[in-house]
């Protein structure tokens, strides 16, 4: 029986990986797409420009730049080697593929959601005294609210479906950096298509899960902020 | 009481140019829309740089480009009521109230806010959000919220324009009667003479960036000062005119003479009369230098009144072969079946008013 030797590791990596990726994204996308939306300088449009490049660029891309700053030779990776630390082909590398590769997912949707916060909203905020701490996490985030959290959702996904430069920087190494989709990879390549099947299924109901937890919460709030009135 | 603005600042390729001086409690700004306005109440507010000026509110300066002063928005407290009012979608009205109110212990911001709620007539509505209460109701929360913080100048921008006119009148009222008892100054933006008049007691009246008048409104309905606030007035009948003596016009459009109450000091400019203060009058034949015989040459029937376009000494033409405007009520219209053409009118020379161009 398969089931019996079924090593369920890549699972919990994939999970801990998504998870730790999604909150640094959450926070990192949230503050950027924040200070952009109030950036109204001419170095806009080349900035957003830069923070979306890795959502079109081919993930094996993105992996190589990776290589290459925080690769044995590269700037980051000397700094770090002082410490004795090398991130290439640990768990560490595939959070940093999985940061990098569904960032602009987090940044491109909540700054679309910041850029629909009424304007006159955030100013009342101010006039009352409120800091730009406070209008940013009383007023603006909540109301952004449902752009953010589909942004989440989707740098969720992102994150847990990441395969093309999570195995370029952090291999494949069974227990330790073996994701989900490189399991299905490798599981596929070396004809284990049962063992593939079971990893797809997996992935395919965690997935369609967040998204649609997401959809229902959000459709949930809309209603009891909206009841009907007077 | 204080306050002084004095502002420059370009924008869409025009420019507010302003100068307020007052101790006034409260203003109301009148202007057609786009005459930056509602501009001065950003700079005000600090939503807004300005290019160059000063703004001073109560001896506190809130701006000055001489001396490099620009207090931000949340040290300049002051009340900004939005044109569409802007509450917080995602905080019920007792935490829109309280919003300001983080600062002061937690029992002493739950009273202010209680009291409040029952002040605006908030009582029962306080754990809702802001989409489930009426527009009239949404109005008072984002004056509640904006008085909370006891702010040392209220600003309004266009308060009533996203109200339906029956709740307008009613919510006029109610703010009149809030705005007396606040202590403090409030400037209030509109483009509607009524709302002004009856809000306000000085009027400061914008064209195109620049003040026009400022003044006591009673003063400025009745003798406008400039042809822009006769018209934005609401003034109707605005004609050339020449002085002949210091109480005589010569209105050679019309081809009378007119006998006014106001000094007239200049040779030329133009003469208004208000469409209500020309009055039909049964004597036939009437000696006074100031009444005319006249033809209808067109109406337009309002629900309660009629204006009717009248044409001065000979049967009109055409339609809009008329000199003047006259708004009376329904009853007098009725009244004129009675009557024949020509009809004769009596223009009062203490409501003629004569602006220099």
């Amino acid at each position: 029986m398969i089931i019996i030797n079924f090593d369920f590791s890549p699972a919990w990596i994939s999970i801990k990986v998504t998870l730790i990726a999604t909150v640094i994204n959450f926070f990192l996308g949230l503050s950027i797409a924040w200070l952009l939306t109030n950036y109204k300088g001419k170095w806009k449009g080349l900035i957003d420009g830069i923070l979306t490049l890795p959502l079109v660029l081919p993930p094996t891309v993105v992996g190589f730049g990776i290589l290459l700053l925080v690769g044995k030779n590269g700037p980051i990776g000397n700094f770090l080697e002082i410490f004795g630390v090398n991130i290439i082909f640990s768990w560490y590398a595939a959070v940093l593929a999985a940061i990098v590769v569904a960032f602009p997912l987090m940044y491109k949707t909540s700054m679309g959601a910041f850029e629909q916060v009424d304007p006159n909203v955030l100013s009342a905020a101010r006039t009352l005294g409120a800091s730009e701490w406070k209008v940013f996490w009383r007023v603006a985030v909540p109301v952004a609210r449902p752009g953010i959290a589909a942004a989440t959702a989707l740098t969720f996904a992102r994150s847990l479906g990441e395969f093309g430069a999570t195995l370029m920087v952090a291999g494949s190494i069974p227990g330790k950096t073996e994701t989900i989709p490189i399991a299905i990879y490798f599981a596929t390549s070396g004809g284990e298509m049962q063992v593939a099947l079971i990893w797809v299924l997996i992935i395919f109901v965690i997935s369609l899960s967040v998204l649609v937890i997401n959809n229902y919460w959000e459709s949930y709030k809309k209603k009891e902020r909206q009841g009907f009135g007077g | 009481m204080e306050f002084f603005v004095d502002v420059k600042k370009k924008f869409n390729g025009f420019q507010l140019d302003v100068k307020l001086q007052s101790q006034e409690e409260i203003i109301g700004i009148l202007g057609a829309s786009g005459s930056g306005k509602s501009m001065l109440l950003r700079c005000i507010a600090g939503l807004v740089k300005p290019d160059e000026g000063k703004i001073i509110i109560n001896g506190k300066t809130f701006f000055d480009s001489e001396k490099k002063i620009n207090l931000s928005m949340r040290d300049r407290k002051v009340g900004f009521l939005f044109q569409n009012y802007a509450l917080f979608p995602n905080m019920t009205i007792e935490e829109n109230i309280a919003f300001g109110l983080d600062k002061l212990p937690k029992l002493e911001k739950k009273n202010r806010v209680t009291v409040l709620l029952e002040k605006y007539h908030l009582g029962d509505i306080g754990k809702r959000y802001p989409t489930q209460i009426s527009g009239g109701q949404q109005q008072r929360v984002a004056l509640a919220r904006a008085v909370a913080v006891e702010p040392d100048i209220l600003l309004l921008d266009e308060p009533f324009s996203a109200l339906d006119v029956h709740l307008r009148n009613h919510m006029m009222k109610e703010m009149s009667e809030s705005l007396k008892e606040y202590q403090g100054l409030t400037l209030f933006v509109t483009h509607n003479r009524e709302e002004a008049y009856r809000l306000s007691d000085y009027i400061a009246v914008f064209n195109t960036g620049k003040l026009e008048v400022f003044g006591q409104k009673d003063a400025i309905f009745k003798w406008p000062a400039s042809l822009e606030t006769a018209k934005i007035t609401g003034c109707k009948n605005i004609v050339k005119a020449t002085r002949i003596s210091d109480n005589q016009l010569a209105v050679a459009e019309w081809g009378i003479t007119l006998r006014t109450e106001m000094k007239i000091e200049h040779n030329t400019g133009f003469m208004g009369v208000r469409a209500n203060q020309v009055k039909l009058i049964d004597e036939r034949d009437c000696q006074d230098e100031n009444c005319f015989k006249v033809w209808i040459a067109d109406e337009s029937d309002g629900p309660f009144r009629t204006s009717l376009y009248l044409k001065i000494g000979s049967k009109p033409k055409s339609l809009d072969d008329f000199h003047i405007q006259c708004e009376i009520s329904r009853e007098e219209r009725n009244h004129l079946y009675d009557l024949s053409e020509p009809f004769v009118i009596y223009i009062n020379p203490n409501y003629v008013f004569f602006v220099n161009q």
